[in-house]
């Protein structure tokens, strides 16, 4: 792990993965979206709603993933001051906000012709909200100081105290009763028949490869920031130096 | 000691603590953070008459009357059941068999119900496996999830899969 500590090599992966996740999230999404959006049944009791399904789930899961990620880098940030983690953990949380959105999103739209309302204040829903509220306090306190080292600390302490939220979001349609249905995943398999699981997993593969691909392009933005950063700062320190 | 460790143990245990206070706190809460009760939770009086809660259970095969806008079903957990009174729109997925939820407050030994809500189940098929697993006898109605806590070893309202 602590390889990765050094920006170059760090760059030298992220840079050697970035063809791969991107041609392969065109790919998925030229091969699934015809399929999620079109060919794919209607389901028995939704009908053509459960395509917001396959927009929906996807969501929910990088939300979750990204907010993982973000956590552990935080982690790595406090403990053994990696370099690269804090610049990771930046660079990927307005994706997991933009995510978190779109399955609040996705989530009442479905919710209105379903269960017949947009939004009720049941475990998962209002722990999932607590998930989009958590990116954005984080963001918000990332920017908030003059000196960005000490928005790192602050915001990497958020980070990892908000990761309590991550099992009480996937766990909460199991320990309480709620609106929201439990999830398809089953001792051994799925409560969702093939024709729908298909373009699930095809959409799931690609707003993984496209979260990854984007995801290093924001590296290589926040690394040229930092570097911006010091420049400037040398500037002035240089400039400064003769007057005194 | 190196400082690493010493800051590893820190967030160790700070996540540690942090979520058995959660843990507590929720399980503290348990009773305001599920949403629903069961039939069988107002059968054993665990809801005051006048009270604003919501219910949850199966629709009753048979028990839904419907009068304009005035409707009348029962809800059922398969070991209690509650007689619900509603004026007003239903949700399209509402049907005898289905989860459902319901908010309002028992008058007189009938909910009345201000808000009907249709729960919606992890079961997600095309018609045509729906149809065919009728057909063969393998169909299983319901929906909605027993409540976490089951007094006197109340069944779950779903039927076993």
């Amino acid at each position: 792990m602590h390889r990765f500590a050094n920006p170059t090599t760090f760059m030298r992966i992220a840079n050697a993965v970035f063809p791969w996740a991107a041609g392969l999230a065109v790919v998925l999404f030229l091969a699934g979206l015809p399929i999620a959006l079109v060919t794919s049944p209607p389901d028995y009791q939704q009908g053509d709603t459960v395509r917001l399904f396959y927009i929906h789930v996807p969501s929910a899961w990088i939300s979750l993933l990204v907010y993982g990620s973000m956590a552990v880098s935080s982690a790595a940030f406090l403990i053994w001051r990696h370099p690269m983690a804090n610049v990771s953990a930046r660079a990927i949380a307005p994706m997991g906000a933009t995510f978190t959105g779109l399955a609040l999103i996705t989530g009442m739209l479905w919710g209105q012709p379903m269960w017949g309302t947009f939004w009720v204040w049941d475990a998962r829903l209002t722990s999932f909200l607590l998930l989009f509220f958590l990116y954005l306090g984080y963001i918000a306190l990332a920017d908030a100081f003059e000196d960005p080292e000490r928005g790192d600390k602050a915001a990497a302490i958020l980070a990892v105290v908000g990761s309590v939220n991550l099992p009480i979001i996937h766990f909460s349609v199991e320990w309480w009763n709620t609106l929201h249905q439990p999830s398809i995943v089953k001792m051994g398999g799925f409560t969702v028949d093939g024709s729908i699981l298909l373009p699930l997993f095809l959409m799931l593969g690609a707003f993984t490869c496209y979260t990854v691909a984007v995801w290093v392009l924001r590296l290589r933005a926040e690394l040229l920031a930092v570097k911006l950063r010091n420049a400037r700062m040398s500037e002035v320190s240089l400039s400064r130096m003769p007057a005194e | 000691m190196t400082r690493k460790r010493r800051r590893l143990y820190f967030v160790m245990l700070g996540l540690l603590g942090l979520g058995g206070g959660v843990a507590l706190a929720l399980t503290a809460f348990q009773d305001n953070i599920v949403f629903f009760r069961s039939p069988t939770e107002v059968a054993a009086g665990k809801v005051a008459a006048n009270q604003r809660v919501r219910i949850g259970g199966l629709v009753e095969n048979g028990s839904l009357v419907k009068n304009g806008e005035n409707i009348s079903f029962s809800v059922t957990d398969m070991s209690n059941t509650l007689k619900v009174q509603y004026t007003g729109l239903l949700p399209d997925l509402f049907r005898e068999g289905q989860g459902i939820i319901a908010e309002g407050q028992m008058k007189g030994g009938v909910f009345v119900a201000s808000e009907v809500l249709a729960k919606h189940d992890e079961n997600y098929m095309p018609k045509e496996v729906a149809d065919a697993l009728k057909k063969s006898g393998h169909w299983q109605e319901g929906g909605v999830q027993a409540p976490p806590r089951q007094e006197g070893g109340a069944p779950s309202a779903t039927p076993a899969k």
